[in-house]
């Protein structure tokens, strides 16, 4: 009973972190704080902070209404506007959220942005999302930060030298432009202190999969864990205290021998430990789950929980090094190292995290994921020789999610999981 | 003087010559050739020449390569020149390739370049990342950074260091290449009967993959040719084509839109070709900035760069106006995102101007356009029989 008392303890904090948040925004025109739109990878939530502006993520608004089942009206509202089928399905659903009168999750109208901040990490398609919602909002400031491509694996000088030229010329004088603050950078470097805390305690949750069960799920609750850190808290007391109360929560398990906790309770028994590439669905994101628990399937790390920042393998914000920290942070999400590099550390944590299985969720209209994604299966599959499983869905659009396909591939997977573990265990008896 | 007919039907070799023997030939002829492929769209291949290099240009497999290894790494929904590069690199017909660049256009190109890393094709791997800010001293600066990249990987390989000399001496036949193909469209757009658009096509794409001096002895002559009263005029519309500039569109898609009543007096079917608009400064010491700035404030738009400063529905309005094409023909590759995010911008904005669309998708390796050549057809009928309105001016 206990344990469960502090896991809600971790749950309310984030629930009171993300309506607080919905709440400033719905409140922006009586506060008068400006808005910036801007995405999940490569958000620079620090200096966002530092010029006191609140922020949205479109995507999140996306995924949020594919969660409460709005997002199949969005999406061909937007189609109805003469966006294609076959493409970003945020994007689509953002565009039809807005034409339907931009309404978010809490019920409020979700403010227009004076600044569109476009980081531009490792997805093209937030380029164009961007030129699509500038034509839409014509009084938004928009300022765009080039993130050089991790193309040879490294993050050379010159790299971080352009971004940081883009940040000192570009991006600052902009948003003082726009909020009338000046830059703070005592204040940035306070905030990248919290954040490099807040990384180190995020590394450490998605750690604990090395336990046996493994005390959390860490692509399905993992998506959860990675909200505070990655939707503008990241560089705040509130993160490192969210994440605090959640290591403890998670170490008590640990204790206890407990599995994950899932919508329908406690995982009583751990089959197999996947590691999954690519993002999840969201349209029937419990359904989804379902399929893994009720067969005893725990995800011990995932591609996507990286999206936001890769900080498993030692990098963290440099508060001695401000801007650099940023761009730095920038070119080190998961969708900006190429795939090589995505390779190494799919297989890192395969070995670290001695999974069972290697299973890529390939989504139908994200590319950035997608495209690839069966060359790097076929490598790990050379390379460690790990059982591969593959199957498709989408992000948000509910058309492209069919539960009998999936759940007939996963079971499919993991027979063949079930079998892999006789035939070594019976290899292991005669040895 | 060869014939225009004679010049044609050598372009139409070596454009789909997908064994790439005449660059094949050209870097055998002498040591220390190299020869770097490029995937669309644009690339300054100046850079390469200077180097004691050959660019080639490497469009896909069209519908002349059967895919059967590159459909393995690829999802349904994903474009089709990815899979039909890697069939093309897989059956070996890449090999006398050093290096491979690759663009900054989409995700899908730029993790084909992983995927050229992880099987370790060619000498070297570069994924050109094309700065998006715009200002000379940050993206500018950074563009040189790439391009010095590139130089250094074909030096490790010939040793032929780049001076401003050579550079600028590359950069003059690559304008003259451009000149005169501006040129062929300049003539087109009033005379369109004198040369079809599948014979520009044919001439300009086999500009990819023969030596610029080679293909500018061909543009001289084309361009002499067309200069004569040849041909007969047509009743077609004139319009443009959008949206094509990455994955080809077969031969016979782009000869079924002139057929259908269509006269294509602009496109960008090889935008590479044309991205820089009007001559590089071929007298500087600093000829990689001379490149930089040509591309920041001279290039065409394009669905790959990022375009809030100078939006690319009035840059396409403005070429419908100037070239006195009576509308637009969209035409994006199947599950091309740049293409298709931009559909909407470009469609909303048209309405708004009133100039007249149609919009269809395809795929390199189909070759059956019975529906598209009715909705072309259609689409120039409607403007020829019910003409009232003139192009709203921009």
């Amino acid at each position: 009973m206990a344990q469960e008392a502090q896991k809600e303890k971790s749950m309310i904090i984030q629930k009171e972190m993300v309506s607080g948040l919905f709440n400033d925004l719905a409140k922006a025109k009586e506060t008068g704080k400006k808005v910036c739109y801007t995405f999940i990878p490569g958000n620079l939530s620090e200096l966002i902070r530092v010029f006191d502006m609140l922020i949205v993520y479109p995507e999140i608004n996306a995924l949020q209404s594919a969660m409460r089942k709005k997002s199949a009206t969005y999406i061909k509202e937007a189609e109805r506007h003469a966006h294609s089928e076959d493409v970003c399905t945020y994007v689509k659903c953002d565009v039809g959220m807005m034409l339907k009168g931009n309404i978010g999750p809490t019920g409020e109208k979700i403010p227009e942005p004076d600044v569109l901040l476009l980081s531009y990490t490792g997805c093209f398609t937030f380029m164009k999302w961007f030129e699509t919602l500038k034509r839409e909002y014509p009084n938004a400031e928009v300022i765009m930060i080039h993130t050089p491509y991790q193309e040879n694996a490294e993050m050379t000088p010159q790299m971080t030298q352009y971004m940081v030229k883009q940040l000192k010329e570009v991006v600052i004088p902009k948003f003082e432009k726009v909020t009338g603050i000046k830059y703070d950078e005592a204040k940035l470097k306070r905030h990248l202190e919290l954040s490099a805390e807040a990384e180190d305690w995020i590394t450490k949750i998605f750690d604990t999969t090395k336990h046996r069960p493994s005390p959390i799920d860490a692509y399905f609750a993992g998506v959860y864990y990675i909200g505070p850190i990655n939707i503008g808290f990241r560089g705040t007391q509130q993160a490192v205290d969210y994440y605090k109360e959640l290591y403890k929560e998670i170490m008590l398990r640990v204790e206890q021998g407990l599995g994950p906790i899932t919508p329908e309770g406690e995982m009583k028994e751990e089959k197999f430990r996947l590691v999954v590439e690519g993002p999840p669905n969201w349209t029937n994101f419990r359904e989804f789950w379902k399929i893994f628990y009720d067969m005893g399937a725990v995800i011990v790390a995932s591609s996507y929980t990286k999206v936001g920042g890769v900080y498993d393998m030692g990098w963290r914000h440099d508060p001695s090094r401000p801007l650099e920290a940023l761009a730095e942070y920038c070119m080190n999400c998961y969708t900006n190292l190429n795939l090589p590099q995505r390779v190494d550390l799919l297989a890192k944590c395969i070995e670290d995290y001695e999974a069972d299985g290697y299973l890529t969720n390939s989504i139908k209209s994200c590319n950035s994921f997608s495209a690839g994604q069966l060359g790097m299966m076929r490598e790990i599959e050379d390379r460690l020789e790990v059982p591969v499983g593959f199957i498709e869905s989408d992000l948000v659009d509910p058309r492209y999610f069919s539960y009998s396909n999936i759940k007939n591939r996963l079971e499919s997977y993991f027979q063949m999981l079930e079998q892999r573990k006789l035939i070594k265990a019976h290899e292991a008896a005669e040895a | 003087m060869k014939s225009l007919e004679q010049l044609i039907n050598e372009c139409k070799e070596q454009a789909f010559d997908l064994k790439f023997t005449r660059a094949k030939e050209w870097k055998e002829e002498k040591e220390g050739r190299v020869l770097v492929g490029y995937m669309p769209i644009y690339f300054p291949r100046e850079v390469i020449h200077a180097a004691g290099g050959m660019a080639v240009g490497i469009m896909g497999g069209g519908d002349r390569k059967q895919i059967i290894k590159g459909d393995a790494y690829y999802q349904s929904y994903i474009c089709h020149i990815p899979r039909s590069i890697l069939e093309l690199a897989l059956d070996k017909h890449l090999d006398h390739i050093d290096g491979f660049i690759f663009p900054s256009i989409c995700d899908v190109i730029r993790n084909l370049s992983g995927i050229f890393r992880q099987q370790k094709i060619g000498k070297f791997v570069k994924y050109m990342d094309f700065p998006q800010n715009f200002l000379p001293e940050i993206g500018g600066v950074f563009y040189q950074q790439e391009m010095e990249h590139v130089m250094h990987y074909i030096k490790e390989i010939n040793g032929v260091e780049v001076t401003a000399e050579k550079l600028n001496h590359s950069i003059g036949l690559y304008n003259r290449n451009r000149e005169m193909i501006e040129f062929i469209y300049d003539i087109r757009q009033e005379f369109p009967w004198r040369l079809s658009i599948e014979d520009v096509y044919h001439i300009i794409r086999a500009g990819m993959v023969i030596p610029v001096e080679e293909h500018n002895a061909i543009l001289e002559q084309v361009c002499e040719h067309i200069k004569e009263n040849i041909g007969e005029p047509q009743d077609k519309i004139k319009i443009v084509v959008s949206g094509a500039f990455c994955e080809q569109p077969a031969v016979g898609l782009i000869r079924a839109i002139e057929q259908a009543g269509c006269y294509v007096v602009d496109d960008d079917y090889m935008l590479g070709s044309r991205m820089i608009l009007g001559d590089i400064d071929t007298t500087t010491d600093k000829p990689l900035e001379a490149i930089s700035q040509a591309y920041i404030n001279q290039s065409q738009y394009s669905s790959s760069i990022y375009d809030v400063h100078d939006p690319k529905e009035y840059r396409l309005a403005k070429i419908v106006k100037d070239r006195g094409a009576d509308g637009v023909i969209f035409a994006s590759a199947s599950f091309c995102d740049p293409s298709l995010l931009d559909a909407p911008i470009f469609q909303n904005a048209f309405d708004r101007m009133g100039i007249r669309y149609i919009a269809f998708q395809y795929s390199e390796n189909i070759n059956q356009f019975k529906v598209i050549k009715e909705q072309v057809g259609t689409f120039s009928d409607s403007i020829k029989l019910w003409e009232d309105e003139p192009v709203e001016t921009v």
